[in-house]
């Protein structure tokens, strides 16, 4: 496969980037778009020039660093990452545009490669369980009903990709955010810190400079992880629910 | 008071104040839509009249005014903040656009929607509520004529300047002959139903997404809220488009004077 491909070119943070235009020629079918990067920047090094800069880590789909907008759409025009999506997808002679994830909250490292570390802090803020540490605790100590374990486990899949935010007109990081905060409501485990983990999380979301959720669902059309609505609905339970009862005045 | 504040300043608490005022401005629309069906009574307006002043006069229904008022004042003001706030959100945008399928036209599009309602609803209040209040709108009495064996009428009198109406008759400003004249418009016909049609884009995503920011979604239930969404949304903009439409049919008392 021939193709011309529009990339964002960007030498750091606070440089101005361009698209600038390059064409790979003998791409495999069976290439990921990683592995199709990967031909375009071996060819850009032989040539004395600055490969382009991407995200990627276990290329297999699930860890969530491999990003990239392509086509107007985050991960391109499957539901699926950026490592998994294939050539076949697209057609010989193409021309493929691709973009860095675009919000204010992830700003540009470089090329296509953005900042996620608002979604850490976001995590830091109260995305866990505080629990004492020392021997092993049988597994089954606490009982889960079947329901409710599949639940929270659909939500823990999320990857934290960000391609929600990269999807959402308003940049907004409420799926991610209600991923985990469904999660940990669902669970006993969850319990004691419920109502303080809605509201630092929340506030640390909205610190970092996400938007808010206009329930447009572009999030949950774009997650590779199939993350659904129903967890943007229930962060909006929680976090209204921990203001209106919370001790925190 | 300072969890106030941090609710009332958040993203999701903004989308709150959205979604409850949105939603008793829904209320508010259906009191106004069953109000106009008034207008289809074959009595020269007496009914509706009559319901105009009840509305502009009785206590409780003014103090509800004020409260209107807030409601629309503070869902616009937390509109602009929302719209403004979002849009800085990503500057400078893709330069593919954004081509993810299945998301509605009306969820993208509220701040246009409403901004497009909000100068309909300047002009509407100009035409009938100033008017009412301020304007030099015509003053009526009616009286009921007997007609023939049991069948009454009746008989619609317009005061004229410095006339002084029989004693024993209520006297009413004619806000259904105010209607009536609108309705005569093309012009008005037509932004009148521009602004249905928008009104009803505003409602088929706002009423749907109105519960899902106050955090309810359930199985057996959701799958209605959404339905109901469209029947408002489709709904609620015909009652109020097919009205001048019935009144010249059903109530040709104007057309005769
Ligand atoms: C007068 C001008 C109006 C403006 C400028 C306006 C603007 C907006 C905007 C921007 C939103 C969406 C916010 C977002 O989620 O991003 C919204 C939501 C909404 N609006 Fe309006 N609107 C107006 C009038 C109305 C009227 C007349 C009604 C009802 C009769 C209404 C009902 C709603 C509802 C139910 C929502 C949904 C709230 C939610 O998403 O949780 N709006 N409006
Ligand atoms: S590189 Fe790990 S998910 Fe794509």
């Amino acid at each position: 496969m021939k193709l011309t491909l529009k990339i964002w070119r960007q030498k750091s943070t606070d440089t101005e980037g361009r698209l600038v235009d390059y064409v790979v020629d003998k791409i495999s079918e069976d290439m990921s778009f990683l592995e199709m990067l990967d031909v375009l920047n071996e060819d850009l090094i032989k040539k004395g020039e600055d490969p382009v800069t991407f995200d990627h880590d276990c290329r297999e789909g699930i860890c969530g660093t491999c990003s990239l907008y392509i086509n107007g759409r985050p991960h391109g025009p499957t539901r699926i990452t950026t490592c998994q999506l294939h050539m076949r997808t697209f057609k010989d002679g193409e021309t493929i545009t691709i973009e860095p994830w675009r919000a204010k909250a992830f700003p540009v490292v470089k090329d296509l490669m953005v900042n996620r570390s608002s979604f850490d802090r976001i995590i830091q803020a109260g995305g866990y369980v505080s629990v004492n540490t020392g021997s092993a605790r049988d597994a089954n100590e606490t009982p889960i009903g079947k329901e409710i374990a599949d639940e929270a486990f659909n939500s823990a899949t999320c990857i934290a990709c960000g391609a929600c935010v990269a999807a959402c007109k308003n940049a907004s990081a409420m799926l991610f955010v209600g991923a985990k905060i469904s999660q940990l409501a669902m669970l006993p485990q969850g319990q004691p810190e419920r109502k303080r983990r809605a509201e630092a999380m929340v506030a640390q979301m909205d610190a970092e400079g996400f938007g808010a959720c206009s329930n447009t669902m572009a999030c949950v059309a774009e997650c590779p992880k199939s993350i659904s609505m129903a967890n943007i609905v229930s962060l909006n339970r929680e976090y209204i629910g921990a203001k209106l009862t919370s001790n925190q005045v | 008071m300072n969890w106030v504040n941090s609710l009332l300043g958040s993203n999701i608490g903004r989308k709150l104040v959205m979604a409850l005022t949105g939603l008793f401005l829904i209320s508010f629309l259906f009191v106004h839509l069953s109000g106009n069906f008034l207008l289809l009574s074959n009595d020269a307006g007496a009914k509706f009249n009559a319901y105009s002043r009840f509305m502009s006069t009785a206590g409780i229904i003014r103090v509800l005014e004020i409260v209107l008022v807030a409601g629309f004042l503070i869902h616009i003001y937390t509109a602009v903040v929302l719209t403004r706030k979002n849009a800085s959100r990503r500057p400078g945008g893709y330069a593919a656009g954004n081509k993810t399928p299945g998301v509605s036209w009306f969820s993208k599009n509220m701040g246009l929607t409403g901004s497009l309602i909000l100068v309909f609803l300047i002009l509407h209040l100009r035409t009938f509520y100033f008017e009412y209040h301020y304007g030099t709108i015509r003053q009526v009495y009616y009286q009921e004529q007997s007609q023939g064996e049991m069948a009454t009428k009746v008989k619609l009198t317009v005061l004229e300047e410095g006339q002084i109406p029989p004693s024993g008759v209520d006297v009413y400003k004619d806000m259904a002959y105010i209607a009536h004249e609108a309705f005569q418009s093309p012009l008005y016909i037509i932004a009148y139903t521009i602004a249905f049609i928008l009104l009803g884009a505003h409602l088929i995503h706002g009423f749907q997404s109105a519960f899902q920011t106050l955090g309810f979604e359930h199985k057996k239930y959701s799958p209605l809220i959404s339905a109901l969404s469209w029947i408002i949304g489709v709904g609620v903009p015909l009652g109020f488009t097919i009205i001048p439409v019935l009144m010249k049919l059903l109530n040709p008392l104007y057309a005769n004077q």
